[in-house]
């Protein structure tokens, strides 16, 4: 043998010893190269000794010891190391200028700032609470789809695609005649409201359009959103609470010496501090990613099995103490409450799952949960046919009975894949596949609400 | 003869040893090993690999610097020194063991002539 090809053994012994060492956590990359460099400098004093490089290599990874209890012992030294650390601002590559790694920070904060401008815009050139309150979802929005389409380099025309879209509803619900409920103070008819609170629906899917580069057919491209959407909404509720303990503590502070801060904070740290929460979280979900475990899924885990006892409590006390007392919008609205949590519970946890993994008690356990969940709304439901007709249907009975379905389709056919995958026929990408196939359908849902029910209700 | 020492006594003596080491000069862990041998004529063998968190934390408790430098194979090499504060710790730990090395001593003294035990009561019923 060659001395080179000698070597060449031995420089795939010790890449293949790095390899092993650099999948210990606790030991960062500057620990391996000088551990390395022990390892060099022993295998060279061996080999001046007369073995020859494989016995040098051997007996000197022998004496670094056993990579675990090494291991241990720089996680002891580093327990730090174990927590997964978020780097928000990457470290300054050698070939990388130090402008560009605080850009997308700078872009955030820009989009974040012209966000909080658009909604101070609004507020103060806008008059009429209603009319403020209905826009403000189609001036904060497009800040963030901005910021995914910049972050995901969508094309000029995707974007014009998606603005023309949302354009749609902004248009309807601005131009629209609603009526106004008569009395002395006119508040906003059903199929008003029901379009105000619809809209921010479909425009919310819609910059999950631009979340996925324009490549919203794409299903593991929708499931990232799904799973961005979850991880939002924790990072923005923590952000919130935070928020709350300063502003607090800033009210009590300046309440001291009698500055009143509320107009302030209504006038400026509202318009722009909730908008800025909605882009830094954002930005923090896309910077996390892959380092920090996703939250969503570790609570379903939690919540599921206690869903499931809840429901099933439920569905005893409506048999038992049946029939309905109350049968109206109210308990229509509730179904469609119970359903969205499960389906939520459902949707992220499948959103977690290892595809490959066989079916196990959660799996059963998740099924119970739909099962459960559909039961209770059979119970509703078939008190309610009953009682329907006399009520009549009007736009906020129609809109509760068609989510309602919607939803029903959703998780009776996701129980009907689950119960063939925890039996083994099917496979688990199967009901992975139908929760993103079936997310276009709620902006459909979203886009007839807006759209079809003011005319079909007469605006009223 | 090879002797075997105790885990725990080379988790003792490991930071008085590295300690010293390196205030004879300036060092980097494969050194420290070697020096160790020489020092104990080979009889004591470390788990090679555990000496760099012990340096790391040497390190953080202000008692040696490290820096990057490089060796003369032109790979990247991290020196130690031995501090001020690392001074004064080894003039502790050093004080330490020479209570601890002389008690044993006078135990190892006694030990080798041990009193039997019994003689005296045989003494006095003779």
């Amino acid at each position: 043998m060659s001395d080179a090809v000698r070597g060449g053994v031995l420089e795939d012994q010790i890449d293949q010893w790095r390899g092993f060492v650099r999948r210990r956590r606790a030991i960062s990359p500057s620990d391996v190269e000088e551990m390395e460099d022990h390892l060099r400098e022993q295998i060279a004093d061996l080999g001046a000794n007369g073995l020859d490089d494989e016995e040098a290599f051997l007996v000197a990874v022998k004496r670094m010891g056993n990579l675990g209890e090494v291991s241990r012992e720089f996680a002891r030294e580093h327990s730090h190391r174990l927590w997964k650390q978020l780097v928000l601002v990457p470290e300054a590559e050698d070939d990388a200028g130090g402008l560009s790694r605080w850009r997308e920070l700078g872009v955030v904060l820009a989009c974040a700032l012209g966000a909080g401008l658009a909604v101070k815009l609004l507020f103060t050139s806008v008059d009429g609470e209603i009319a403020q309150i209905r826009n403000l979802a189609f001036v904060v929005l497009p800040f963030l789809a901005g910021w995914f389409a910049w972050k995901r380099r969508v094309t000029w025309r995707a974007c014009a695609a998606v603005a023309a879209v949302a354009a749609v509803p902004a248009l309807a619900v601005n131009l629209y005649p609603f009526e106004t409920t008569p009395g002395p103070l006119p508040s906003p008819g059903m199929t008003a409201v029901l379009a105000f609170t619809h809209a921010p629906v479909l425009l919310w899917l819609l910059a999950g359009v631009l979340h996925t580069g324009g490549n919203w057919r794409s299903h593991e491209r929708r499931m990232d959103f799904v799973r961005f959407v979850g991880e939002l909404v924790m990072y923005l509720a923590l952000i919130m609470l935070g928020s709350m303990v300063l502003v607090g503590l800033t009210f009590a502070v300046l309440a001291l010496v009698d500055v009143d801060l509320e107009p302030f904070f209504e006038d400026w740290l509202l318009p722009f501090g909730v908008p800025g929460a909605l882009l830094v979280a954002a930005w923090l979900v896309e910077a996390k990613k892959s380092v920090v475990e996703n939250i969503a899924p570790v609570l379903t885990r939690v919540f599921t099995p206690l869903a499931v006892l809840m429901l099933a409590a439920d569905l005893v006390a409506l048999l038992v103490n049946g029939p309905l007392t109350t049968v109206d919008r109210g308990l229509l609205i509730l179904m469609d409450a119970v359903l969205v949590l499960v389906l939520f519970l459902l949707l992220y946890s499948v959103s977690a799952r290892d595809p490959m993994a066989p079916a196990g008690v959660f799996d059963w356990l998740q099924l119970a949960l739909v099962g459960a969940a559909l039961a209770v709304d059979a119970v509703a439901l078939t008190a309610m046919l009953a009682r329907i007709a006399e009520f009549g249907f009007t736009a906020n009975k129609t809109a509760a009975l068609g989510l309602n379905l919607v939803l029903l389709v959703h998780l009776v056919w996701s129980a009907w894949l689950m119960a063939g995958f925890v039996r083994g026929v099917r496979p688990f990408a199967a009901i992975e596949r139908w929760q993103t196939a079936y997310l276009p359908v709620y902006a459909v849902w979203a886009g007839l609400v807006v759209l079809v029910f003011p005319p079909l209700f007469d605006f009223a | 003869m090879h002797v075997h020492i105790d885990k725990d006594l080379v988790a003792a003596s490991a930071t008085p040893l590295v300690l010293g080491i390196l205030a004879e000069g300036e060092s980097y862990g494969y050194a420290i090993v070697k020096r160790v041998n020489e020092l104990s004529g080979g009889q004591m063998q470390w788990t090679d690999g555990m000496l760099y968190p012990l340096l790391h934390r040497l390190e953080r408790n202000g008692y040696v610097q490290a820096s990057w430098r490089t060796s003369d194979a032109g790979r990247r090499r991290k020196h130690y020194a031995i501090t001020e504060t690392g001074l004064e710790a080894l003039a502790e730990r050093q004080e330490q063991w020479s209570v601890v090395a002389d008690a044993l001593k006078q135990v190892w003294r006694a030990a080798s002539h041990p009193p039997v035990l019994g003689s005296a009561a045989a003494g006095g019923t003779a």
